[in-house]
């Protein structure tokens, strides 16, 4: 690039001197024009030559080599020379610009790990990360990228997994956990058990999606690469027809003046900016999605998602956290933490989801001598003495069964009752828990002008209900089996119209079918998650619901770069062959709507890799 | 099988389109996709017949754009 930005500047200095210095023998000025011209343009000219002789005629470098030849011949002299200079200047600042953008996006990719330390007897061997099998034990130190998955035998750190989930909060690991490669090691030093081949590792799976998902093409990059096709060898007729025609029919035209326009056409001709500035702008939205921690698996999904109009979501594992939660502790002639004590003692022994969130949300160590006699009554709960009182912790038949009189308020969600010595004591209310996140994630859709919102759920109609209410669903289908589900997307389907597109949200497990029925199927919580990451056409890294209007935001922002793109490269290559054809324009605005509209288009894209304020 | 080249020194985008079309042409080529921003092809094509794609789609290459050169990825 360096060779190439000197030859411009002598090339220039000399044209300057060419033009500007009064040499008196024409003969003389001239040998200069073509001394700067071929310092300038010389490999232009030459490239052209081998291109032809290969039998590859109509190539930028041929268009070029013609038109400032041609203007030489028409006696523009300065101007064939400035014009290759422009070109030149231009595709320096084309492939400083391509490069920049292959950059920006291979340190997007930056997660491939190097190398691993793998423990072999006593000494620890550096290598290739492919070379490690299942089962070896590898060694991670601090700053240190993880190279494989496996699962923590020894040490514990904290993990930075921002370039998988775009989530800056480290996240803790320790022994017993599994492990992700991708992520960084922060501070201590880990020792892992391997449990994924290199090829099988999530940061392969990853990298190999970003990387495969612009193969996927969308259709504006199809409908460019069509027009292109066409483009070229139309403006190269008109080009042909314009040189000759009007001097042959018409009396009194030059054939010099009508050469020159038809010249600026062919420098006009050529089809890059259109090209590259379509793909180059999904490149960069894919790439932008994939810093947030949402991986798109192709440009068409991409381009798809602006259109979305009706959103599909599953309820548990995707707008809930899908684990019991105690919601709401009602104690009555006691204080909530003793009620709270008094049920997850009695329930300490067992280890139902609903005894977890209860010893979960009394969070202290059990006394396990303050508890005796524990007696479990199947589909009523248990009753134990603790500190010599007989407690009862139950649903309501348990209740009849003691004869305690109880609440018998209506409640979403499972309510477990609380007795001492046949008093009633309160209850405890235990219920699936929303996302923190999930009311935004609604509201941001219906603010991106999604027309409709609907949750499918096999839960039962109250809870169902209740969520949508709350989170502002317009439409609810509760108590469906796995299978029913994608009959009512089916239905779903018909009310929206023939250009809306339908997304469906899931966690990626058991509703693999539904994923792959919908316009685009999106999973959530896709770390460490294959099944998502396999059935799905968008995944979203971590739990977050509020991603989806984020993805969405990326996909319009990508669809207007890319559509500004198109408009400006077309329209202003249209506007400029109408000037010059009618004799307006100059080669310069020429070579402009050439290399500079591809440069422009360029930077242009770059925007979509911006996705921070997102 | 699948495949993936490196095509080290792609410039022209509309090169790649070009590339890409030409292999897609070619006999026993399932599907042939060149990314310009990658420089990545990634070749689909029935197993016995890749000895014959390979040098025929460097082949193509080559004449669209002489200074690319292809490597194994």
């Amino acid at each position: 690039m360096k060779k190439r930005l000197w030859r411009i500047i002598i090339g220039g200095v000399v044209l300057l001197g060419a033009a500007l210095l009064p040499i008196n023998n024409p003969w003389v000025n001239l040998g200069l024009f073509i001394i700067s011209y071929i310092i300038v343009g010389g490999d232009v000219v030459l490239m052209a030559l081998r291109n032809i002789i290969k039998g590859n005629v109509f190539d930028e470098n041929f268009l070029m080599s013609l038109a400032t030849i041609g203007a030489f011949f028409v006696g523009e002299y300065p101007e064939a020379v400035a014009v290759m200079l422009f070109y030149q200047v231009g595709e320096l600042f084309q492939s400083y610009a391509v490069a920049q953008s292959r950059k920006s996006i291979s340190s997007l990719m930056d997660i491939r790990p190097d190398y691993a330390n793998v423990k072999r007897g006593d000494e620890i061997a550096t290598v290739d990360p492919e070379e490690v099998q299942i089962g070896d034990v590898i060694l991670i130190k601090p700053g240190e990228k993880v190279p494989l998955d496996g699962k923590v035998i020894e040490g514990n750190s904290m993990l930075d997994t921002t370039a998988l989930t775009g989530e800056s909060v480290p996240r803790e690991i320790e022994t017993g956990d599994d492990i992700l490669s991708g992520c960084i090691n922060m501070n201590g030093v880990l020792t892992v058990k391997v449990t994924k081949e290199f090829g099988e590792s999530t940061v392969s799976k990853i990298l190999d999606l970003v990387e495969n998902a612009s193969s996927k093409k969308s259709n504006s990059e199809r409908f460019i690469t069509r027009f292109a096709r066409y483009y070229t060898p139309i403006v190269v007729i008109i080009a042909v027809v314009l040189a000759f025609a009007p001097p042959l029919l018409i009396k009194g035209q030059e054939f010099s003046d009508w050469i020159y326009r038809a010249l600026s056409f062919l420098v006009v001709s050529c089809p890059c900016a259109l090209v590259i500035s379509i793909p180059l702008s999904f490149f960069g939205g894919i790439g932008g999605a994939s810093k947030k921690g949402i991986l798109v698996k192709g440009s068409n999904y991409l381009e798809a998602l602006a259109q979305t109009e009706i959103v599909v979501f599953d309820k548990t594992g995707t707008l809930t956290k899908g684990v019991f939660t105690v919601q709401e502790v009602k104690p009555q002639n006691i204080s909530k933490e003793e009620l709270l004590e008094l049920a997850a003692f009695a329930e300490s022994y067992s280890n139902h989801p609903i005894s977890l969130s209860l010893k979960n949300a009394y969070g202290k160590d059990i006394d396990n001598t303050r508890i005796a006699n524990v007696e479990e009554v199947s589909g009523h709960g248990v009753v134990a003495e603790i500190d010599g009182k007989s407690v009862a912790v139950g649903n309501a038949k348990l209740m009849d069964k003691q004869n305690v009189s109880y609440s018998k308020e209506e409640l979403i969600g499972t309510v477990v009752h609380v007795a001492a010595d046949h008093q009633y004591m309160g209850y405890i209310l235990i219920a699936d828990e929303l996302k923190p996140d999930a009311k935004k994630a609604i509201q941001d859709l219906k603010s991106a002008g999604i027309k409709e919102l609907v949750m499918l759920t096999g839960d039962n109609k109250i809870v169902a209900d209740k969520v949508a209410k709350e989170l502002g669903i317009d439409k609810v289908y509760s108590e469906l089996l796995p299978t029913n589900k994608v009959e009512k997307l089916e239905e779903i389907f018909h009310s929206k119209s023939q250009k809306g597109k339908l997304s469906f949200v899931g966690d990626g497990i058991n509703d693999a079918p539904v994923l792959a029925r919908a316009d685009i199927g999106m999973a959530m919580g896709g770390l460490g998650s294959d099944a998502a990451i396999e059935a799905a056409d968008i995944v979203i890294m971590t739990d977050e619901p509020s991603k989806i209007a984020t993805a969405m935001k990326i996909s319009k922002k990508t669809l207007t770069i890319a559509n500004q793109n198109t408009m400006f490269a077309i329209g202003i290559k249209i506007i400029v062959l109408i000037l010059s054809a009618l004799g307006f324009a100059t080669m310069w605005a020429a070579v402009f709507a050439d290399v500079g509209v591809t440069v422009i288009a360029i930077i242009n894209s770059f925007r979509a890799l911006n996705v921070k304020k997102l | 099988m699948k495949k993936t080249f490196r095509l080290e020194g792609l410039g022209c985008a509309n090169c790649a389109a070009k590339m890409e079309r030409e292999i897609n042409k070619l006999d026993g080529v399932q599907s042939a996709t060149v990314n310009f921003m990658t420089t990545k092809m990634v070749l689909e094509c029935e197993d016995d017949k890749l000895e014959t794609i390979v040098p025929a789609a460097e082949k193509i290459i080559k004449k669209i754009e002489p200074s690319v050169t292809m490597k194994k990825a």
